[in-house]
């Protein structure tokens, strides 16, 4: 050869870069999946749960079958709509009557609240899908639950302001409290590239112990000897959307604001433009001239806000104070509501209407079949596991995989890619 | 061995990736198969190693008919293949990748690894391959790590070995030292399948050349054919290997470097007080093996990393510290030298590609808001200037090819106003058409009087576009030449030898 013709391989990034283990799950999950497998998934867990709760029920083959189909139809009803109510509502003297006296309330009553349960989940949901845009694991929705909900208790019973001025407040209170602890976060990642998981995970346990320590001092209700903080002030409840019989508040609409705004920002401003850059490529967002340590800090800063508004809407909505339980498993929920909502948050929407119904409608079952309600959670594990593993929905349906056939050529580099 | 393929075809839907390839291997020869990226090379080559079912045609071994289901049927036949990207495990020695998926145990399922050793070391000793079976292959650069996979074929008695795109990944000396293996090869008896798409290598190393351009052979030649004849019959049109230019007009000084020093975190020093300046009008081409710190360069005078010591300036602007925001607004264009890591977001579209770095500027954003349909009007007309081959501007640039990804780079850094073109290694992994065109845009940037660094570690490229050259060596400019400079003039600077000239013209400027 009379001259050479060189190139030389690009070092692979190391493991603690970007193509981390916990980078790939999300992107085969998020990514890899088309809608028909979502659905596929969500299909298959409820005939797997009801073939867990033929095997766990007792009597009869027929008796199980029948408490199996038994246990959904109280799922729907207790979630959407219960056909009796409607029933009961017209065979009242008149309509008027009918409202009057709180039957419209109970036609809607499954839907209220399964908007009032989807409301934490959605704004926690969006939290991490926010995040993972801009390649961040927002593993910390707890933690930035808990701030939130910290300031927006503090606010509803520590202040007196007027009507709505209080509600507004205390919302935004929400917002900064989580805000605060998931800018520290983007933070610590930016200046000392402390990984954002590693960081999220231990933030949970602070959190959770400041929260015990301030409940045990500063925001212990007067009287009490255990964790739980005053009740907030009337001033600071979000109101009803649709008069006192249903519980579903303004939470909810804020909740849907966030999901538009979210989008909006995600795919309408160069905000987003460069967060979803420096999720799919910082070296690129680095050339292009965008400051990938910005992005990070801004991202958590909103994503800690979203999740602190998921605090609020819980105390301003539905529990009016705070307490050792009131986090609850919003912080993992929220992973797998982002995980089967695709990373979108239109995805992100239904995602958390279909967990909350769920959750609305498992007391309604327990109920009717005296099937635990822990049987919902397993139901959401499924979910969560067959929407993770494309292939075994691919296998059992026979899908061919031809969209992740496309990711993997897009992801699979090489210079004469 | 004898290797026969009659009358392939594979289709892909409406796509006919082989069309009737016909293709005979005889034992002990190098067989090149040349063709542009997506000419149909590595659709044969799978169907070859049981990959893919060929849709019609035959494959002959030794003259009887014989069909490969799997990868399996075709390595127990004597087909062996290195695939562009090794198939290796990191974690594992040379040994244990070697035996993968052929392990034999001793009793109590033990590994028989004495043996594998000893075959490996053999087989190293009698081509000359220099490979230790107990190195662990993450510890191993990128030449020996093929050399691995060449053993793995060779330990599963391939007869034909296929090597796609070898050289690739490879550096100078490694390919050289390829080369040499593969005559060793040769020597042996083992037929070889050579798949590229540079014609000098082709030429150097093929016994027969066959070509092939949209899926059908266009022409079977011995390696005399000249680039010209070889680069025409790939691309199917005369093809200007080196673009014709005129003089060099320079203005005046557009880019000024001034004693740079570029370190980094551990404190080692990667370009050393070079100084230089390129010139409106004029195209100054940075000459050196790849690793002398040209990549840093480039990413220091783009603000990617910090600047030690020394100035920059741009049209008297001081940049030394600045952002490479700040430098890109002042007017510096950048093609970076690997595109897929630093130039495109490979899920985003062509649209979004092209306003990567001028997303927040007018008429693409007012405020924060993006307005999407200027965007996907930039795209629109750029795909058209450029001529970019893609199916939409929402098609994902990472499912272009390599050629069509720099079009979309080029097509949006000249795009932006801008006084300087900073192109690193602007054409590796391109082929020849994409070459001749990316030459071409740049020589008319030139000509717009833009000033233009290129750095490439192709001399090719080197003579074909500069006119001035400086050498990099260790991180130190060690010389300034004219394009007339002699190859082995170049070579020695190359090889850090000393600039006898420079006392003589004053540092070469």
């Amino acid at each position: 050869m009379s001259e050479p013709t060189a190139t030389v391989p690009k070092e692979e990034s190391g493991p603690g870069d970007n193509r981390s283990f916990v980078k790939n799950t999300f992107d085969a999950v998020m990514e890899g999946n088309p809608i028909t497998v979502t659905i596929l998934a969500i299909i298959t867990a409820i005939i797997v749960g009801g073939v867990l709760i033929l095997a766990t029920a007792s009597g009869t083959l027929g008796a199980r079958w029948h408490t199996a189909i038994g246990a959904y139809v109280a799922l729907f009803e207790g979630s959407i709509f219960n056909p009796h109510t409607v029933s009961a509502m017209f065979s009242q003297a008149s309509i008027g009557t009918a409202i009057h006296n709180g039957y419209l309330g109970a036609v809607f009553g499954p839907l209220s609240e399964t908007c009032v349960q989807a409301t934490p989940l959605l704004l926690a949901g969006l939290s991490v899908a926010l995040a993972y845009q801009a390649g961040l694991f927002n593993i910390g929705g707890q933690s930035q639950f808990i701030g939130g909900a910290i300031v927006a208790t503090y606010l509803g019973y520590g202040v007196s302001l007027p009507p709505f001025i209080h509600v507004v407040v205390c919302v935004l209170g929400g917002f900064a409290g989580g805000a605060v602890v998931g800018w520290l976060v983007g933070q610590l990642k930016a200046v000392t590239g402390a990984h954002e998981v590693i960081v999220t995970i231990m933030l949970n346990y602070v959190m959770a112990y400041l929260l015990a320590f301030l409940l045990g001092n500063v925001m212990q209700r007067p009287g009490r000897t255990d964790l739980i903080s005053p009740i907030i002030a009337g001033n600071a409840v979000l109101p009803h959307l649709f008069g006192s019989t249903l519980r579903v508040n303004a939470g909810f609409g804020i909740a849907l604001a966030c999901a538009f705004g979210v989008w909006w920002l995600l795919n309408r401003t160069t905000i987003g433009f460069e967060l979803r850059t420096v999720g799919k490529n910082q070296s690129a967002a680095r050339v292009a001239g965008m400051s990938v340590e910005r992005n990070w800090v801004l991202v958590m800063l909103i994503a800690g806000g979203l999740a602190g508004l998921a605090g609020s809407t819980v105390i301003q909505g539905t529990d009016f104070s705070i307490n050792f339980q009131s986090f609850g498993t919003y912080g993992i929920d929220a992973i797998t509501v982002a995980l089967l909502g695709r990373g979108r948050p239109g995805g992100v929407v239904l995602a958390a209407l279909l967990f909350g119904a769920l959750h609305a409608g498992a007391p309604l079952m327990q109920a009717q079949t005296s099937i635990p309600v822990d049987i919902v959670e397993v139901l959401q594990a499924l979910i969560v596991l067959f929407v993770a593993a494309p292939p075994l929905i691919r296998a059992i349906y026979r899908l061919r995989a031809t969209r992740a056939a496309g990711v993997g050529q897009v992801m699979s580099k090489g210079w004469n890619a | 061995m004898e290797l026969e393929l009659k009358g392939i075809t594979k289709r892909f839907g409406s796509l006919v990736a082989n069309d009737h390839i016909d293709l005979t291997v005889a034992p002990g020869q190098v067989h090149a198969l040349l063709g542009e990226n997506g000419a149909g090379k590595s659709t044969l080559m799978n169907v070859l190693y049981g990959l893919l079912q060929p849709d019609e045609g035959q494959i002959l071994i030794d003259g009887r008919q014989t069909r490969f289901q799997t990868p399996k049927d075709a390595i127990n036949t004597g087909i062996g293949m290195v695939h562009q990207h090794f198939m290796l495990v990191p974690v594992f020695t040379v040994a244990e990748n070697v035996i993968l998926g052929i392990e034999e145990t001793r009793q109590f399922g033990l590994l028989e690894r004495r043996r594998i050793q000893n075959s490996v070391r053999e087989i190293s000793r009698r081509y000359g391959l220099d490979v230790d079976p107990d190195a662990l292959i993450e510890n191993l650069p990128v030449g020996i790590q093929q050399r691995v996979e060449i053993i793995k074929a060779l330990v599963r008695n391939a007869k034909v070995l296929i090597l796609d795109e070898p050289t690739s990944v490879l550096t100078p000396a490694e390919t050289e030292d390829l080369f040499r293996i593969i005559k060793e090869l040769k020597a042996g008896g083992t037929s070889i399948i050579f798949i590229s798409h540079k014609l000098k290598e082709v030429q150097a190393i093929a016994d027969t050349i066959t070509v092939l351009r949209r899926g059908q052979v266009v022409g079977q030649t011995s390696p005399s054919a000249t680039e010209d004849q070889l680069a025409a019959l790939m691309v199917g049109r005369d093809v200007q290997l080196v673009v014709s230019k005129d003089p060099a007009k320079p203005g005046e000084v557009v880019l000024e470097v001034d004693g740079m020093t570029v370190t980094d975190l551990d404190g080692r020093i990667w370009v050393n007080d070079v100084v230089f300046s390129v010139r409106a009008g004029e195209i100054l081409g940075v000459a050196g093996v790849q690793g002398n710190g040209q990549t840093e360069l480039c990413e220091a005078l783009m603000g990617l990393r910090p600047t030690a010591a020394g100035h920059v300036s741009l049209n008297g602007q001081d940049l030394t510290h600045a952002t490479p925001r700040q430098r890109l607004r002042a007017g510096v264009a950048y093609v970076p030298e690997d595109r897929t890591e630093d130039g495109l977001v490979g899920d985003f579209s062509v649209s979004e590609n092209a306003v990567l770095d001028m997303y927040y500027k007018k008429p693409y954003a007012s405020g924060i808001n993006l307005n999407l349909s200027a965007i996907e009007k930039n795209a629109t007309d750029r795909i058209v200037e450029f001529d970019v081959r893609t199916q939409s501007p929402d098609t994902p640039v990472g499912t272009l090819s390599g050629g069509n990804q720099q079009k979309v780079i080029l097509a949006r850094e000249l795009g932006r106003e801008h006084r300087l073109l900073i192109a690193s290694q602007p054409t590796r992994g391109l082929d020849v058409g994409s070459i001749e065109f990316v030459h071409k845009r740049i020589v008319q940037q030139r000509d717009r009087g833009v000033a233009v660094l290129i750095v490439s570690s192709e001399l090719d490229e080197i003579y074909a576009l500069a006119d001035r050259i400086a050498v990099m060596y260790e991180g130190r400019i060690t010389g300034f030449r004219p394009p007339t400079v002699p190859v082995e003039e170049l070579g020695r600077l190359m090889a850090g030898g000393a600039d006898e000239e420079a006392v003589a013209t004053g540092a070469g400027e």
